[in-house]
C-alpha cells in the first residue's frame, strides 16, 4: 500500500471531520441533532448555487454554512424553545434538508464549479511541514479546506477544555439544571452551539459539492451524515479524537479499492463491513470501561423544563 | 379583509377549475384514463441512470399527453410496494419499475393488482400483467471500448463497477472486447464499489485505479464521480447512462447511453389501444433504445470513423459483440469461433473475458 492511499484517506475523511465536529458541538450542549445529513445537503446545494452565481469561494462557503445554520435554527426553535422531541425533530430535519436540496438543485444537473474556484480549493504544500517525509506528503499537501479541518478540530478542543465558556457549555450538557442554577444562560448556550453545529455541517456538505465532486450531484452525501452521528460516539465526544476518527473512517471507507488488486482470500463484502465492525467494537470497549471520560453528556437528548427543576 | 380573502378564494377556485378542464386526458378505448407511474431508484438529478429514465418520462408526457406520476429514491425493499400502491390509488394504470432489485416486489404487486400493467426494467421474471424490458447496452459499450482502446497509451484502462451481477459483468466484457479489438495487449482493471449511487466513493475507486497508472477510466455507476477523478488528474474517461460532457469537459470522451422514451411511448400507446401484452423486450441499437453518445474533442483522432464502421455493421446485423472465439481470464476458449453467446448465457454471465484484471465473485 502506498502513500497515495493515506492522502486519499485524509480527503475522504474531511467531510466527516466537519460533520462530526458540528454534531459534537451540538451534543456538548445536551442536544441530539439527527439532522446532520439534512444540514449537509442544505449546505451542499446552497454552496454550489452561490458558487455558480457569484464565482466567489468565500461567499460560497459562507452561503453553505448559513444554510446549515438555518437548518439548525429550525431544530433549535423546535427543541429548545418548544421543547419538542429531539429525535423526531432531527429526523424531520434530515427529510426536510434532503427535499430542500433536491428542490433547490433542480436545473443544476450537469453544472460544474468554475475553474477559478477549483484552483482556489486545489492542493498546495505547506512550507516546511510539507517537506517532512511521509507525514508531510499525507497531511500537508492537501487543499485549503483540509487544513481548515485540522484547525477547526484543534480550536474546538481548546475551546471546550481550555476556556471558561467551554466549561459552561459542558456543564449545560452534563447537568442542565445545575448549570441554570449557577447562572449560565442555558437556552442561549444551546442555541449558539446548535447553530455552530449547523455551520460546520453546512461546511461539510460544501466540501462535498464544491471540492470533492465539483459538479452537481443530487444527494451527494449518500449517508455520510449518519456515519458522522455514529462517529461522535466513536470519538467519545472529544474533538482531538475527531481528527483520528474521521481519517480512520475515511481510510476504511476506501481501503477496499486499494486492496482489490491483490489476490487476498477475503471477501470484499467483509472489507465493506470494516467501518461498521470497528464502530461496534469501539462501542463495546467504551461501554465496558468504567471511566466517565468517554461517556455522553449526561443530559443529552433531554428537553430542559426549568419549571420542573 | 374578509371580503378580499373571499374574492381571492373565488378567483383561485375558478382558475383551478379552468385548468383542470382545459385539457382532455387521453383515454383507452373503453374510456379509462391512462396514467403511468415511474418508480426510480435514485434522484432524477443524478445525471445518470434515473436521469435517463426521467427523460423517458418527459418524452411520454410530451408525445402522448397522458398524466404521469413518479417517485424518486425508492429503496429496493418492500418500500417499493407502498410506493406502487399509492400510485395505483392516484390512478396509475401502468407502472414502470426501473431497477433490478424491485423485481420480486413487482411480481407480488402484479398478483395483487391484476388490472394494472407492470413493466420491470432489467429483470427476468414475468406474469400475465408484468413484462420486462432492457436494452443491449453492450453494443454501445463495445464501441466505447474502441474509443478507450485507441486513447490509452499505457494499455491499462480502469473500470469502476457497481455489483457482481450479470448485467455489469456483461458490460465489462463487451467493453474489454471493444478495447482489445484495437489493442489486443490492453488490460481492463476492475474495481467494485458495491454502490450504485455514492459520488464520493465512486470517485475514490477511480482514484485508486489512477494511482495504479490507468490512463482511461470507464464506469458502470449511476453518478459522474469517476469522471471527476479523471478530470482532476488530466486523463480521459468514458461515461455511462447519459451524456456527461458537461460534468467533466476535459476528460469525457463518450458514453453508452439509454434512450427509453420511444419504448415507454410505445407501451402507453399499446395500453391505450388495448393491445398491451406482457413481453420481454430486449433490443439494441437498431431499435434506438441504446446509443453511443457523440464523441467529444477529447476522443482520439480516427475514433469516430472506426466507431462508425462497427456501428454500421451492428445496425446491419452483421456484427455480434459476443461472437466467438472468446477466451476467459484463464485463457480457456468459452465461446468457440463460429458461434456466439446466447441470450441465456449473456443473462447469467459470471465470468470475465481475457484481458480483464479483477474477480467476478466477491471472494
Amino acid at each position: 500500500m502506498d502513500i497515495s492511499f493515506f492522502t486519499a484517506a485524509v480527503v475522504a475523511g474531511t467531510p466527516l471531520l466537519f460533520a462530526i465536529l458540528g454534531e459534537l458541538m451540538t451534543e456538548k450542549a445536551g442536544q441530539l441533532n439527527l439532522g446532520v445529513e439534512g444540514m449537509m445537503l442544505m449546505g451542499a446545494v446552497v454552496g454550489f448555487k452561490t458558487a455558480l452565481i457569484t464565482g466567489d469561494p468565500f461567499l460560497a462557503l459562507a452561503g453553505a454554512m448559513l444554510a446549515g445554520a438555518l437548518g439548525a435554527l429550525i431544530f433549535g426553535v423546535l427543541t429548545v424553545s418548544l421543547r419538542a422531541n429531539q429525535v423526531v425533530a432531527g429526523l424531520t430535519l434530515t427529510i426536510f434538508g434532503t427535499g430542500f436540496s433536491s428542490f433547490m438543485g433542480q436545473g443544476l444537473m450537469g453544472e460544474v464549479i468554475p475553474e477559478s474556484m477549483k484552483l482556489f480549493f486545489a492542493d498546495f504544500k505547506i512550507p516546511l511541514l510539507g517537506d517532512i517525509p511521509v507525514i508531510g506528503q499525507i497531511f500537508f499537501n492537501q487543499g485549503m479546506l483540509v487544513y481548515t479541518g485540522y484547525i477547526a478540530a484543534i480550536v474546538a478542543g481548546l475551546y471546550l477544555y481550555r476556556t471558561s465558556i467551554g466549561l459552561n457549555l459542558r456543564s449545560v450538557g452534563e447537568n442542565t439544571a445545575a448549570a441554570d442554577a449557577a447562572g449560565i444562560k442555558v437556552s442561549r448556550y444551546k442555541y449558539i452551539h446548535i447553530l455552530i453545529g449547523g455551520l460546520l455541517c453546512g461546511l461539510a456538505g460544501a466540501y462535498l459539492s464544491l471540492v470533492y465532486i465539483p459538479s452537481w450531484q443530487e444527494n451527494v452525501t449518500a449517508g455520510r451524515g449518519w456515519i458522522a452521528v455514529a462517529l461522535v460516539i466513536f470519538c467519545r465526544w472529544n474533538p482531538y479524537r475527531v481528527l483520528a476518527g474521521a481519517f480512520l473512517f475515511g481510510g476504511l471507507d476506501i481501503i477496499g479499492f486499494r486492496i482489490q488488486k491483490y489476490d487476498f482470500h477475503i471477501s470484499q463484502y467483509m472489507i465493506d463491513m470494516l467501518p461498521y465492525l470497528v464502530t461496534i467494537i469501539i462501542l463495546i470497549l467504551v461501554s465496558a470501561g468504567k471511566s466517565s471520560a468517554g461517556s455522553p453528556p449526561a443530559s443529552l437528548g433531554e428537553s430542559y423544563f426549568r419549571e420542573e427543576r | 379583509m374578509k371580503k378580499f380573502t373571499f374574492i381571492l378564494i373565488l378567483v383561485l377556485s375558478i382558475a383551478i377549475s379552468f385548468t383542470s378542464c382545459g385539457k382532455k386526458a387521453p383515454k383507452t378505448a373503453d374510456g379509462k384514463e391512462v396514467v403511468m407511474g415511474f418508480v426510480y431508484v435514485g434522484p432524477i438529478g443524478d445525471g445518470g441512470w434515473t436521469y435517463a429514465h426521467e427523460q423517458g418520462r418527459q418524452f411520454v408526457e410530451k408525445e402522448t399527453g397522458i398524466r404521469t406520476i413518479f417517485k424518486e429514491t425508492v429503496a429496493e425493499s418492500a418500500e417499493v410496494k407502498d410506493v406502487m400502491r399509492s400510485m395505483i390509488d392516484q390512478g396509475a394504470t401502468i407502472i414502470a419499475a426501473t431497477s433490478f432489485g424491485y423485481m420480486d416486489f413487482v411480481v407480488e404487486m402484479a398478483k395483487e393488482y391484476p388490472n394494472v400493467k407492470f413493466i420491470h426494467c432489467s429483470g427476468y421474471k414475468m406474469a400475465e400483467n408484468m413484462g420486462n424490458y432492457f436494452g443491449r447496452i453492450e453494443q454501445p459499450r463495445f464501441l466505447s471500448g474502441i474509443v478507450a482502446g485507441m486513447k490509452s497509451k499505457s494499455g491499462k484502462i480502469g473500470y469502476v463497477a457497481a455489483f457482481e451481477i450479470p448485467e455489469v459483468v456483461r458490460g465489462i466484457n463487451a467493453f474489454t472486447l471493444g478495447v482489445k479489438s484495437i489493442n489486443p495487449k490492453a488490460e481492463v482493471h476492475v474495481r467494485w464499489t458495491h454502490t450504485w449511487y455514492d459520488p464520493a466513493k465512486e470517485k475514490e475507486a477511480a482514484k485508486a485505479l489512477l494511482d495504479e497508472k490507468c490512463d482511461v477510466i470507464a464506469q458502470h455507476q449511476d453518478t459522474a464521480g469517476p469522471q471527476q477523478a479523471a478530470e482532476e488528474r488530466g486523463v480521459f474517461s468514458v461515461g455511462y447512462n447519459s451524456d456527461m460532457s458537461k460534468m467533466a469537459p476535459k476528460a469525457y470522451m463518450t458514453a453508452p447511453v439509454w434512450n427509453w422514451g420511444p419504448y415507454y411511448v410505445d407501451q402507453v400507446k399499446k395500453v391505450m389501444a388495448g393491445t398491451w401484452k406482457a413481453e420481454s423486450y430486449w433490443e439494441g441499437m437498431n431499435a434506438d433504445i441504446v446509443r453511443l453518445a457523440p464523441l467529444t474533442a477529447n476522443a482520439p483522432d480516427g475514433a469516430a470513423a472506426k466507431v462508425e464502421d462497427v456501428k454500421k455493421k451492428i445496425l446491419a446485423g452483421t456484427f455480434n459483440v459476443f461472437a466467438g472465439p472468446i477466451k476467459d481470464q484463464s485463457g480457456k476458449v468459452r465461446i468457440p469461433a463460429g458461434s456466439a453467446m446466447s441470450d441465456k448465457e449473456q443473462l447469467s454471465c459470471d465470468w470475465f473475458v481475457e484481458g480483464v484484471v479483477g474477480k467476478v465473485k466477491g471472494k
